[in-house]
């Protein structure tokens, strides 16, 4: 499965939601392709009843705190650095007729 | 006497005693930045204003007697580092003209140790990289040899330290970006514990391998930076809750019985035989001051870079689809709907290394193909993982070397990422299994430093410290400055 078609890449960029321009494409499904050949050797390891790793410290848990306000309104300067902003919000093409 | 060539614990002794003031200090290392930055591209933010008024402020303090061992100590951040107020650009043009609203935790804690912010460093755009040659602005030279790199992805903030601009800098290491960069540069490089220190403020690349930490010009540096960072983050869920060991009161213990293991499957094909040499070299120097060395085999560890290449991209593809063109960042002219807003934003602000890491990662996470690959990497990790506990059971600490070859050219590794990857072969491991490790400089190769690392387990920041500090004391490799940087 390393050697990607320039269309399977096509996928993979729509759901990277990244545009891929003609010039780049032919380096883009080489070099990938060629990362997937690499990364193909970790089927020769052995790892039947091997739990997968997620996380490098073990009993390590996900900490709870009360639900409670802790931060202070600061949108307004989080939207300085938005591209388009107004009364407060942020602006996009149309997306409902 | 020139004052940028002394080290954090020397120059904090000058401030302390008066014998110069931290805005004597600061204006020193402007004019370091001034003269040299241009040929190395380390400095992409150069903050002097705001850096005279925080050296005065430190001058305050230190006269009126309540000053730490960091007041008045200039430092540089690299550009991955959320700053108040300056940009942070992550070397990505999707973030050239971002300026972050906060504070990262490892910058506010250092600004109120005292420090001095002189600027924030030229890095691979978004970590992403091993040579800083894919930052949007520009590649970085090695100070030791312009027409090389400097490592990455802390390139900016190895060639800035090792050119004796500024005494240290701050880094971060998802694959090797602090050891490797500090290797090439003749730099000590440091990075903590997974969950030692708060990545808050500091833009996600790996979630479950990214860590910060700090590239300095001795081992006692590291020890007064880690201390003045280190520990328990509430807005950092990650961040483990653990005390803080005083590193810099540990760093004497003599190495009489400590046990080290010689990293067995580092000492392999692709290992240059000079840069072994300067390893080997360094294993006996710690064995004379009574170390007890000892062959460790850790079979799974030649998989580290397949693994890393299925594991970093999977996260990034997950934690880069922040970068929407909408709340921050860049955005195309003229979005015809809001998908072509998206792809395209995403396609012209993101460069081609990390557009590669992204859809690597979008492909390696997409149905059909997750268990081949991802679930399986998450297997591999674990086998790695168990192969350094198992480790850690017969000795204190692991070393071998932190890359196979010393700086390469600028350009000779752009057109193979797979090349290009394997550089990371020694380094990657320690962050599979989210080890604290060191890089110190342990010799010379044709004219360019070579890095011995030093592997603990989880929390013994302390140790790896306490064996690099001694290695120093009877060695001069970190002492050693670039031509032309004197």
């Amino acid at each position: 499965m390393s050697n990607l078609t320039r269309k399977e890449v096509e996928a993979i960029a729509h759901l990277a939601r990244l545009a891929i321009t003609e010039a780049e494409m032919p380096v883009v499904v080489k070099s990938l392709s060629s990362i997937l050949a690499f990364v193909e050797q970790l089927n020769a390891a052995k790892t039947e009843g091997v739990e997968p790793m997620a996380h490098p410290l073990e009993g390590q848990t996900q900490r709870l705190r009360p639900d409670a306000v802790t931060e202070a309104d600061a949108h307004e300067k989080y939207q300085k650095n938005a591209p388009q902003v107004e009364a407060g919000l942020y602006l996009v093409p149309k997306v409902i007729e | 006497m020139s004052l940028h060539t002394l080290t954090i614990a020397e120059l904090s002794r000058k401030l302390r005693a008066r014998e110069v003031s931290s805005v004597e200090l600061t204006r020193a290392c402007l004019k370091r930045i001034e003269e040299h930055n241009k040929p190395l591209n380390a400095f992409l933010t150069v903050t002097a204003e705001s850096a005279l008024a925080e050296a005065g402020s430190a001058d305050r303090q230190l006269a009126a007697g309540g000053a730490g061992p960091l007041t008045g100590i200039p430092i540089a951040h690299k550009d991955i580092f959320c700053t108040d107020g300056v940009r942070t650009s992550c070397g990505s043009r999707m973030l050239d003209n971002f300026v972050a609203p906060y504070d990262a935790t490892v910058v506010a804690r250092l600004k109120a140790a005292g420090t001095v912010m002189l600027g924030k460093l030229n890095m691979d755009e978004f970590a992403m990289g091993s040579s800083n040659e894919t930052s949007y602005y520009g590649p970085v030279a090695n100070p030791w040899d312009r027409s090389r790199v400097p490592g990455g992805s802390s390139g900016g903030s190895a060639a800035a330290v090792s050119a004796r601009l500024i005494p240290a800098a701050t880094g971060t290491d998802t694959g090797g970006s602090i050891r490797q960069p500090a290797a090439l540069t003749g730099l000590t490089g440091f990075k903590p514990t997974y969950g030692r220190v708060s990545r808050y403020g500091m833009i996600a690349f790996a979630s479950s391998l990214d860590q910060a930490g700090v590239l300095t010009r001795s081992v006692e540096d590291a020890a007064i930076l880690l201390e003045a960072f280190a520990g328990f983050d509430p807005a950092d869920s990650t961040s483990v809750n653990e005390p803080v060991p005083p590193y810099t009161t540990l760093l004497e213990q003599p190495l009489k019985g400590v046990k080290i293991g010689l990293l067995k499957e580092f000492f392999d094909k692709g290992l240059e035989e000079a840069t072994g040499s300067c390893v080997r070299a360094a294993l006996e120097v710690c064995r004379k001051l009574g170390a007890e060395l000892k062959e460790v085999s850790l079979p799974n560890l030649p998989l580290s870079v397949p693994t890393y290449y299925v594991v970093a991209p999977a996260e990034c593809s997950s934690n880069l689809s922040r970068f929407d063109g909408v709340r921050f960042g860049h955005r195309c002219q003229d979005p015809k709907d809001l998908m072509d807003l998206y792809k395209r934003s995403r396609g012209e602000g993101f460069g081609a290394e990390v557009k590669r890491r992204i859809m690597t990662g979008t492909y390696v996470l997409s149905a059909g193909y997750y268990d081949a690959y991802y679930l399986k990497a998450q297997k591999v990790r674990a086998l790695i993982n168990e192969d350094f506990r198992r480790a850690f059971r017969e000795v204190d600490v692991l070393m071998g070397p932190t890359a196979p070859t010393p700086a390469f050219a600028i350009g000779a590794k752009v057109d193979d990422p797979i090349t290009m990857y394997l550089n990371d072969i020694y380094t990657i491991g320690a962050n599979l299994a989210g080890l604290p490790a060191m890089s110190v400089p342990c010799g010379l190769v044709g004219g360019l430093p070579v890095g011995l690392q030093i592997i603990g387990p989880h929390f013994a920041e302390a140790k790896i410290l306490n064996v690099g500090h001694r290695y120093q004391r009877e060695t001069d490799w970190h002492r050693r400055i670039p031509r032309g940087y004197e």
